[in-house]
Parts: C-alpha cells; sequence; structure tokens
C-alpha cells in the first residue's frame, strides 16, 4: 500500500488532529474547540512536509547533515581519546572556575545544579552504563545522602565535612543492600526492582513523621562552613560542587580504567563469558552497586548543604528518570557524554522557561525524537553489543522514515 | 472485615491484571517495557468521562445508563487502541534494533509527553467521574459488594475469557503466540511480525482502557497523573506473575491487589505501596523469573 508521499502526511497529520480532538475540545464551544486539534493537524503535516522536502529536494544536503553529525561526533570522541586527557580537563577545570565570575546569580544556580546532576549522572553511569545494571530507583540513594545530613545536621548537630563521607558511606551501604537481593536478577526485572526500591524510600520517608517530618520536609540544614567561613552565596556553593565534579571525574575516570572497571564492562557486554574468565561476577555487581550509589550519596549531601531544606518531592521517579536520560542521552558508558548529556538535560529546560507551561510537553517529545534519531546517544559509539544489533547506525534515521514495504 | 477487604481486593486486583495483561503482552512480543502504559490507562478514564459528557450533551444517558457505560467502554477502547497503536508505530518502530535502552527511554518521553498533554488540554486538576451504578450494592457474608465492584470483577472476567479465547483459538492469536516464542523464525513462516505487534499494542491498549473507565467508576475521581502509579503496580503485577506470560500478569494482578487491601486493611494504609514492592522483592528472590514465569535470560 504506497501512497503519494504528500496524501501520506496529510493523513497522518488528519490522523493525530483526530486523536487529539476528544481530549482537547470544548464541550460548550463544539465548533471552537476544533481549533486545538486543527493546529495539532497543522504542526504534524509542517514536520512531516519539513522531513520530506528534506528527503527529496535537499536530499544530498540531508544527508550531508547526517554525516555532518555522525562525524563531529567522531572527532569530538577521538580528540577526547587521543589529546592527552589532563591537558583537555586542565583545561576544563579552568575554564569552569573562571565561567561564573561575572555571571547573575541565576545562571549560577543553574551551573550549580548542572554539577549536582553531573555527580549523579556520573554515579547512575557505572551503575547502567558500565555494568550494564538498569537501575530505575537511583534517587533513593541521592535521598539517602540529602537526608543523613539533614537529620544528622538539625538532630545530632554534625557538620557537613563530617556527614559528606557518611553520607557516602550510608548511600554504598543502601546500594549493597539494594544489591544483595537483586543479584540473580537480569534485565527488567532488576529494572521492576529497582524502581521499587526507589518507590519504597520514598514512602518511607513521605510517612515516617517521628522522624523525617513526612511531606513537611526538614527545614534549617545547617550550611557548610571552613574555618569560620560560612557558605552562602550561589558561588560559594557553585565552586564546593565544581570540586566535587572534579574529584567524581577523577575517580570514575580512574575506575573506568581499573581492574574493576574492565571488569564491568566485560560482564555488561556478556555475563557468562566475563564469568568464565574469571570475572566475580557478585563482587562486581555489588562493587557498581556501591560505587555508583556513593556519588548520588554525595550529591544528596551538596543537595541538603545548599537548599537548606529537603523534602521526599524531591525525590520522585521523574527524578531517577531524569538522571537515566542523562546518561543515556549523551552516550552510555562515556564520561564526556554523560557530562554533556546532564549539561543539556538542565540547561535547555531552563532556556524553554518562556514556554513555562509547554516545557515539559516539549521536553517528552524530544526524548522521543532524540531516540529515534539517533538511538546510541550523542556521543556514544556502537560498542561491541550494539554493533552486532545494529548494520549501519548511520542509515538508522533514513530507514526510519521510509515508507515501510511489506 | 475479612470478606470486605477480600472483595475490595479482588476488584482492585482486576484492575491490575486488566492493565498488567498490556505489559506483559508487549514484553512477551517485542521485549519492552511500555512504560507509557499506564498514561494509555489514563486516557482511558478520560475518555470514558468524555464521552459521558457528550451523551449527556445530547440527552442520551437517562434512559439507559448501562447503555451509556457501554458506549463509553468502547469508545475509551477504540480511542485507546488507536493510541497504542500509534504510540507504537511513531516511538518505537524506529527503534526495533536500536540498543536495547533506546525504546526505554523513548517509552518514558511518550510517558511523559502523554501526561503533560493531558494536563494542558484538560487541565491540572481532579475531574470528576460520572456516578454511574452507584449507590445500590449487595450484602454477603458480612462484607458489602457494591455494583460497581460487581460490575468490575465481571467485566475483567468476561475481558479475560475474550482475551483468551483470541488467543488461543484465533488465526491471529497463533500469530501472536509465534512471534512472542521467536519473531524472526515467525516472519519466515509468513507472520506478518509488524501487523502482530500492532495488534499486540492495540489489544493491550484496549484492556487498559476498560482498566481505566472502571477505576474512574470506582474512584469517582480521575486526573492527569493517574497513569503513574497505576502503571506502575501493573507492571510489578505483571513481573510477579512472570513477564511475558498471560496467565501469570492475572495472578499477579489479583495478588498484588489483595496484598495491598490486606496489607492497607490490617496492617498500615500509609506503608500499603511498599508491601507491594516488598512482595515484589522477596519472590523475585526465590523466584527470579516471577511465578508462572520462564527464564527469558538465557533465550538468545
Amino acid at each position: 500500500m504506497r501512497r503519494h508521499p504528500l496524501l501520506r502526511i496529510i493523513l497522518v497529520g488528519l490522523w493525530f488532529g483526530l486523536l487529539s480532538l476528544p481530549l482537547m475540545m470544548d464541550q460548550q464551544a463544539p465548533f471552537l474547540g476544533l481549533r486545538g486539534p486543527l493546529l495539532v493537524a497543522a504542526l504534524v503535516v509542517l514536520v512531516g512536509l519539513l522531513r520530506w522536502s528534506a528527503s527529496t529536494w535537499g536530499s544530498p544536503a540531508s544527508r550531508r547533515v547526517s554525516q555532518l553529525i555522525g562525524v563531529g561526533s567522531q572527532v569530538a570522541r577521538d580528540t577526547v581519546e587521543r589529546v592527552d586527557r589532563r591537558l583537555l580537563y586542565a583545561l576544563a577545570i579552568v575554564a569552569a572556575s573562571l565561567i561564573p565570575l561575572g555571571l547573575n546569580r541565576y545562571v549560577i544556580d543553574v551551573l550549580t545544579q548542572v554539577g549536582i546532576y553531573v555527580t549523579l549522572a556520573l554515579g547512575l553511569n557505572i551503575v547502567v552504563g558500565l555494568a550494564g545494571l538498569l537501575d530505575l530507583g537511583y534517587v533513593a540513594f541521592y535521598a539517602v545522602g540529602a537526608y543523613t545530613y539533614g537529620l544528622l545536621s538539625t538532630r545530632v548537630g554534625l557538620s557537613f565535612w563530617e556527614v559528606l563521607p557518611l553520607g557516602a558511606l550510608f548511600a554504598a551501604l543502601f546500594g549493597v543492600l539494594l544489591g544483595i537481593p537483586v543479584l540473580r536478577l537480569k534485565g527488567d526485572y532488576l529494572a521492576i526492582v529497582t524502581l521499587g526500591f526507589g518507590e519504597m524510600i520514598r514512602i518511607t520517608l513521605n510517612n515516617w513523621d517521628s522522624l523525617t517530618r513526612g511531606p513537611n520536609g526538614i527545614i534549617g540544614i545547617a550550611r557548610p562552613r571552613i574555618l569560620g567561613f560560612v557558605f552562602s552565596s550561589p558561588i560559594h556553593y557553585y565552586y564546593l560542587i565544581l570540586v566535587i565534579v572534579i574529584v567524581t571525574i577523577f575517580i570514575v575516570e580512574r575506575l573506568n580504567r581499573s581492574r574493576i572497571g574492565r571488569a564491568w564492562t566485560a560482564m555488561r557486554d556478556d555475563e557468562l563469558a566475563a564469568e568464565v574468565m574469571g570475572v566475580n561476577l557478585m563482587h562486581a555487581k555489588l562493587l557498581a552497586f556501591a560505587l555508583g550509589a556513593t556519588w548520588a550519596g554525595v550529591a544528596g549531601v551538596f543537595f541538603a548543604a545548599k537548599m537548606t531544606f529537603i523534602s521526599p518531592e524531591s525525590f520522585t521517579f521523574f527524578e531517577s528518570v531524569i538522571i537515566l536520560c542523562m546518561v543515556v542521552l549523551g552516550g552510555m558508558g562515556s564520561v564526556p557524554g554523560v557530562i554533556l548529556g546532564a549539561s543539556l538535560l538542565v540547561i535547555l529546560p531552563e532556556f524553554m522557561r518562556q514556554f513555562a507551561l509547554y516545557r515539559m510537553l516539549i521536553f517528552g517529545g524530544a526524548m522521543v525524537v532524540m531516540m529515534v534519531l539517533r538511538p546510541q546517544g550523542i556521543l556514544g559509539s556502537a560498542g561491541p553489543v550494539i554493533a552486532s544489533r545494529v548494520q549501519d547506525p548511520h542509515r538508522r534515521p533514513m530507514a526510519a522514515s521510509a515508507p515501510e514495504t511489506r | 472485615m475479612l470478606v470486605q477487604q477480600l472483595i475490595n481486593g479482588l476488584t482492585l486486583g482486576s484492575v491490575y491484571a486488566l492493565i498488567a495483561l498490556g505489559y506483559t503482552m508487549v514484553y512477551g512480543i517485542i521485549e519492552l517495557i511500555n512504560f507509557a502504559h499506564g498514561e494509555i490507562y489514563m486516557l482511558g478514564a478520560y475518555i470514558g468521562m468524555i464521552t459521558f459528557g457528550f451523551l449527556t450533551a445530547f440527552y442520551l444517558t437517562s434512559p439507559s445508563p448501562a447503555a451509556a457505560l457501554l458506549l463509553m467502554m468502547v469508545a475509551a477502547m477504540l480511542y485507546c487502541g488507536a493510541c497504542g497503536v500509534t504510540m507504537e508505530r511513531v516511538a518505537y518502530r524506529p527503534l526495533r534494533s536500536a540498543p536495547r535502552l533506546s525504546p526505554l527511554i523513548s517509552a518514558l518521553g511518550v510517558s511523559i509527553f502523554l501526561q503533560n498533554f493531558v494536563m494542558l488540554a484538560q487541565g491540572p486538576r481532579d475531574k470528576g467521574f460520572p456516578h454511574l451504578l452507584a449507590g445500590w450494592g449487595i450484602d454477603l457474608f458480612g462484607g458489602r459488594i457494591s455494583a460497581i465492584q460487581i460490575f468490575i470483577l465481571a467485566g475483567t472476567v468476561v475481558m479475560m475469557v475474550a482475551l483468551e479465547l483470541l488467543v488461543h483459538r484465533t488465526k491471529i492469536g497463533k500469530a501472536m503466540r509465534a512471534t512472542a516464542q521467536d519473531r524472526e523464525m515467525a516472519a519466515l513462516v509468513g507472520v506478518d511480525v509488524n501487523s502482530v505487534i500492532s495488534v499486540t499494542f492495540l489489544i493491550g491498549s484496549a484492556l487498559a482502557a476498560v482498566a481505566g473507565v472502571m477505576v474512574g467508576m470506582y474512584y469517582g475521581l480521575i486526573n492527569f497523573f493517574i497513569g503513574y502509579m497505576a502503571g506502575i503496580k501493573a507492571f510489578t503485577a505483571a513481573v510477579l506473575g512472570g513477564i511475558g506470560s498471560m496467565p501469570g500478569a492475572m495472578l499477579g494482578g489479583l495478588l498484588l491487589g489483595l496484598i495491598e487491601s490486606f496489607g492497607a486493611g490490617y496492617i498500615s494504609s500509609e506503608y500499603k505501596d511498599v508491601f507491594a514492592f516488598a512482595i515484589l522483592v522477596l519472590v523475585l528472590i526465590f523466584r527470579p523469573t516471577g511465578l508462572l514465569g520462564e527464564d527469558t535470560s538465557k533465550r538468545a
């Protein structure tokens, strides 16, 4: 069944208009209610036309664009891999420490936010990207870190610096606690148990009123201080998180290329083969959970210290999803990719503030489009597992848009 | 008390089972956790409500609430079926040979998109669902089973029998089973895998739509966010029963409903969601493939 492409685009547009019709129409004004669906149809047709014109007239141009993206990411990967990393990171550190000078508080706050998410995403990357264990409840460890500081600061009076390692340790313990029962689980079973674990932590925090004050949260958490200097303005926090991020990147990079890092990658690519080659799967998995959780704990302690207020609302499943998206969007397993993904997902929504209401709608749509166009992530390479499943990664977007031949 | 909890648990469990079937069918065929499935259920509830609004606008409900109910369900099933098929075409089909996590992220994207679309189009506040069949009920061994509960239980049984017949007695059902067993082999022997997958999404979504209308009636209030928890619970149910197995999804759904109902009634209602997950973890520790599941991990 092959129709003319133009007709097809119009039909698809009408179809989406029809789908949106019942939800968008206003029963008080049946005819005015048609505006919304027509708008949807027009939007879909517009997108279809753009894609169609790009694939017929602008064919060489569009191919060049997609080639350019491919080459660009290849070059970026190669640069990152070939150039001495120390130089690269030194440049990045200098840039990152100079950037906030002269910027306003709002921008610095956003950058601090980027730092928190980079730490989180790098931690999750250990579990998902390196060890290949799909964790949908990662935010639980973030919550553990935040509540560790929140409680120890308000109830016991411990300082930020005392709690920072404690929070990391607690989170790691929880990581092992989650890791032990799920050692035998694979793939999607693991995903749902981690999801359940995350929900259990959040629900417990929400209901254990005597300890956590439930949905009201914990207020008045102490700010960090050093020798009488109190961290109070956004820029102080920016530099604090910058240090945390640098330490995280340093350790994660070392882990990446260490014995255990290679064991994780081997396990991710083929569990059985890895075991045969002498990888202790139990150790490797537990270490992945513990070391991944550690960074969430650190980020959590920082988050609590920065906000001076925490409540279970900050630790929902959605948060886990966002962090996972950062890891996948940038390119799983690649440290620069994960940093890029985290930065994009924090900064882009800020730019979309003017669309306020439509922000999340666009965000959801963008996630789908991104995956359809570049399933391996921006900086991701077609690794060994992926390579065997996708024949030619550069042809995929074209193949997806071509009318199916049955 | 006991009987009442049993009735409530079975009612809740039926709904979970209906949604879980969609998860398990899709998973059985393309090994994708369709995270947007909960949203389809939410859409079903909204379409039910909107259809009722239309019927009242044209003075069609007064003669027979039963007919109105039937129309609401049919409309919701058709609409959600269409949405499910469209969703698969747009967001999952292009990713069929992509790395494993990509379709999952895509599904999460669809879920966020649909939630926000409904929030923008229908408003963020709770909407009242029409009170049909409300009021009367039957007293039974010290418990009370309301008309809505009877309707939910009966409706679920009908749906499941229909599904069972469809899967085991029809040609498309056979094609579905073949595709679930081995997609490439099925394609080789002439099964049109693409349309089988579409049909799977259609059926799964239609079942979720029915669940949506039922829950709307049961609780009387709906909002754009109901798909989230229901989706997670139903997926838990599917995994509990053994994902990919349809009897497993039914059993898992009913069990989960009962666990929640008894947990809420006898231990603590605040922690009822925790019980559900805790039971899931326990089951998976001792039976990593769920109650009725086969070991899919070694299937290449």
